[in-house]
């Protein structure tokens, strides 16, 4: 074996490399203030390893980058856990930068002969930012998408320059294809490559002028292994515990959610997305930038943080005087000092906001029902994943009827997406429409009235309301029973998927409940047309009331002769006058139906 | 002491992202294609009196990876009558290396375009010295109402002498 060692050796010189590498003297011995140089070369080394991994399976362009981190995170082996660390792993990397930083500017160790290292140390920084910066767009979430906006959009206010170097990142005059390319280019190849080269340097000149030794030395000189090694090594593996510490911490808090990185919704220009924040590291300069209005924003996006790198980059000269390096301390305590007062004052603003809590909702709820909709046995179309989620009810039947629907009617008291609005409500209240709890409401005589009915309405004192006010509640017993029957009947009719088993359960009710209301002893029929053509008909019809044909018709026409006719109150003719398109419509009715694709089913429902 | 302590710290750190890794790249393993039911691939009039093979797209379902597209050409297949309305079929893809096979009408045979293996019109081994192992691979037929022919579409390991399905 020794003959083998030799034999490379002699071929290689790798013996004093290896010498060279581990004998570095650590003047006054081991010490564990060393060891943060170590552990972001460590940190470096995971995101090579787990970013080449990743890279095997994610596929940059717009039609495929949200999907390929979907089937990463929830369909590979071990792919949540690659990219939880990856993703943490870049947060505490920061958070090691600014901690190696100040210990080398609090130690002095950018004075000469070191101040090109100090150089050097400050590139890396602005690469692994850059890093950042690029790698948060790469899966095109909603997220990612929206803050790498806002991102070029700042680098499009640099004087001169700024439009072509807005244009040259996202590679044309729109975000898409070759944004991605484009990133995921630098994300992978320039940046990292520069990393490397930079790297090189900083050690390179580290170890040509030696470590900056912390006063006063408690111990004799020793090499760099075994002892700090050690040390060293231990703080890598403290930084690898803190990283899975971070990827488990849903399940440690008991907060629950999914493991790794987050993963909202695929990017969607036409979505706005109000949540759009970026990292947290650099929350300080979007609070900043808060202050400037107008065109002044290039003073706080550019100048602002111009001049600031411009004072770090020269404190190695400031800091040849004794009064410099205070100042350069203290510049750097304000400077952190007030990057957290910012990040503070943008947490509370949006704690405060109850704009933004209602946006984070709506685009957690949007990220879990992506989930969902991917996860379904019909998958993700080849024209991708944003497509379900615009053709899904679930969440578009919310967003359509608080546009289009509730500044009448209402959902729950509410306006489908949580928000109250500011008019009272003027016509009835949606939820559970065509249900037997809600018709049974309808035909309560102290409920019809309200505005949860036709109170707002001019069909508050109509025909049905006094007739249900009047005669329902003068019902005998015997009469209520087949009250009871007409309602099921009637909400039958409807073919609620919420309701199909007590449909089943109840058909000879139902078919009872027919029988009165085409017999006519319930006066039904006297207004409303059911299961046969009716000329006189001057309500509603019956016959598939509820149903989604029934109700698109509704929505679409309501001043129809099958509907309310000329009695129409201020209901819009959301199709005949084109106010909305038929798959819009098509939307919302099944959405109010409770009509959309659940986990569990054996096949999701085709779309109609 | 301390050099062990930090050959095995410095282990366990680095191990971490590096399984994590090797789950994501071992991936493809643990992976099985589904389907393997019949699919209609054409129908009996379409196919020539005389047995002489005729190559048609197999039109499927294809899960490839996150996607999922319905109604896309996932391979073909030669159909041949054989007495009146029993039909063969055989994958074009030559076991070999998995070339597409010509069938060149003139002499009668199957040619792999790329090392030349020859095969009958059964898709035996005509040629002793063809560098393919096995025959050309048959599937599974029906015909059924309306003359339609359903073929039980499956795709098998290339090189081998045995016949295994790609599962």
């Amino acid at each position: 074996m020794n003959r083998l060692f030799d034999w490379l050796d002699h071929r290689t010189g790798y013996r004093s490399l290896v010498h060279e590498a581990l004998h570095e003297n650590v003047p006054g011995g081991s010490r564990w203030r060393y060891i943060w140089g170590s552990a972001l070369t460590f940190g470096i080394f995971v995101q090579f390893i787990t970013g080449l991994f990743l890279w095997m399976a994610y596929s940059p362009s717009a039609g495929s980058a949200w999907e390929s981190v979907y089937y990463i995170q929830n369909e590979m082996t071990a792919g949540w856990l690659l990219r939880g660390i990856h993703h943490s792993m870049a947060q505490l990397m920061t958070v090691l930068l600014v901690l190696h930083f100040m210990q080398v500017v609090i130690d002095g160790a950018y004075k000469a002969p070191r101040e090109i290292n100090f150089w050097f140390g400050l590139g890396l920084l602005g690469v692994v930012l850059a890093l950042s910066l690029t790698g948060y767009l790469l899966p095109w979430d909603q997220k990612g998408y929206w803050a790498t906006r806002v991102a070029t959009n700042i680098a499009g206010v640099t004087p001169l320059i700024g439009p072509w170097v807005q244009r040259i990142l996202i590679g044309g005059p729109d975000y898409g294809h070759h944004t991605l390319t484009r990133f995921f280019a630098l994300h992978a190849g320039w940046l990292p490559g520069l990393l490397v080269v930079l790297i090189a340097g900083h050690i390179y000149l580290f170890r040509k002028h030696g470590l900056t030794a912390a006063e006063p030395r408690r111990k004799a000189d020793e090499p760099f292994w075994p002892d700090q090694v050690l040390k060293d090594a231990v703080a890598s593996l403290a930084v690898m515990a803190a990283v899975l510490v971070m990827i488990f911490w849903p399940r440690i808090s008991g907060a629950g959610g999914p493991l790794g990185a987050d993963l909202s919704a695929p990017a969607d220009p036409s979505e706005l997305y109000s949540a759009a924040r970026p990292e947290w590291y650099f929350l300080f300069l979007f609070q900043l930038l808060k202050y400037f209005p107008g065109e002044s924003e290039v003073w706080g996006a550019i100048v602002l943080p111009g001049v600031g790198i411009s004072i770090l980059l020269a404190m190695p000269f400031l800091g040849r005087w004794r009064l410099g390096h205070r100042f350069n301390i203290v510049f750097l305590a304000t400077g952190l000092a007030g990057a957290a007062a910012l990040t503070l004052l943008a947490w509370r603003a949006d704690r405060l906001s109850p704009e933004f809590q209602v946006a984070r909702r709506m685009a957690d709820r949007e990220a879990e029902r992506m989930m969902v909709l991917a996860g379904s046995p019909l998958g993700i179309p080849p024209s991708g994943g944003a497509s379900l989620l615009r053709q899904d009810p679930f969440i578009q039947g919310p967003k359509l009827f608080a546009k289009h629907c509730s500044s009448c009617h209402r959902w729950g008291g509410e306006d489908g997406q949580g928000g109250i609005p500011r008019d009272p409500a003027s016509a009835a209240d949606l939820k559970g429409f065509a249900t037997r709890e809600w018709l049974a409401g309808l035909l309560d005589p102290a409920r019809v009235a309200t505005s949860n009915y036709f109170g707002g309405t001019k069909l508050s004192d109509g025909k049905m309301s006094r007739f249900v006010r009047k005669e329902v509640s003068r019902f005998t017993p015997a009469q209520r029973e087949e009250l009871t029957g007409v309602l099921a009947a009637i909400s039958a009719e409807a073919g609620l998927r919420g309701q199909a088993k007590a449909d089943r359960r109840d058909a000879a009710l139902i078919a009872r409940g027919r029988e009165v209301i085409r017999t006519d002893s319930m006066r039904c029929t006297e207004c409303h047309a059911f299961r046969k053509a009716d000329e006189d008909a001057s309500a509603p019809e019956l016959t598939g009331y509820g149903s989604r044909e029934w109700l698109i018709a509704l929505v679409g026409d309501p001043a129809h002769a099958r509907f309310y006719g000329k009695r129409n109150d201020r209901m819009p003719r959301f199709a005949a006058d084109q106010v909305l398109d038929a798959e819009s419509i098509g939307l919302v009715v099944d959405w109010l139906r409770g009509d959309w694709y659940e986990p569990g089913e054996p096949h999701a429902r085709a779309s109609h | 002491m301390a050099a062990c302590c930090a050959a095995v710290a410095a282990t366990a750190a680095a191990a971490v992202p590096v399984a994590a890794g090797l789950g994501v790249l071992t991936d493809p393993v643990r992976r099985h294609v589904g389907g393997g039911g019949f699919l209609k691939v054409a129908t009996l009039a379409a196919l020539p009196e005389d047995g002489t093979p005729r190559k048609f797209p197999v039109v499927a379902t294809r899960v490839d990876a996150w996607s999922r597209s319905p109604g896309v050409p996932v391979g073909a297949v030669y159909l041949r009558r054989v007495q009146g309305a029993r039909v063969e079929a055989l994958n074009v893809s030559c076991p070999h290396a998995g070339c597409s096979v010509d069938f060149d009408a003139d002499r009668h045979q199957f040619r792999c375009p790329c090392h030349d293996s020859l095969f009958g019109i059964d898709g035996g081994i005509t040629d002793r010295r063809s560098p393919s192992a096995r025959p050309l691979d048959a599937l599974e037929v029906q015909v059924r109402e309306g003359g339609e022919v359903w073929v039980r579409f499956q795709n098998f390991r290339a090189g081998t002498a045995q016949k295994i399905p790609i599962a």
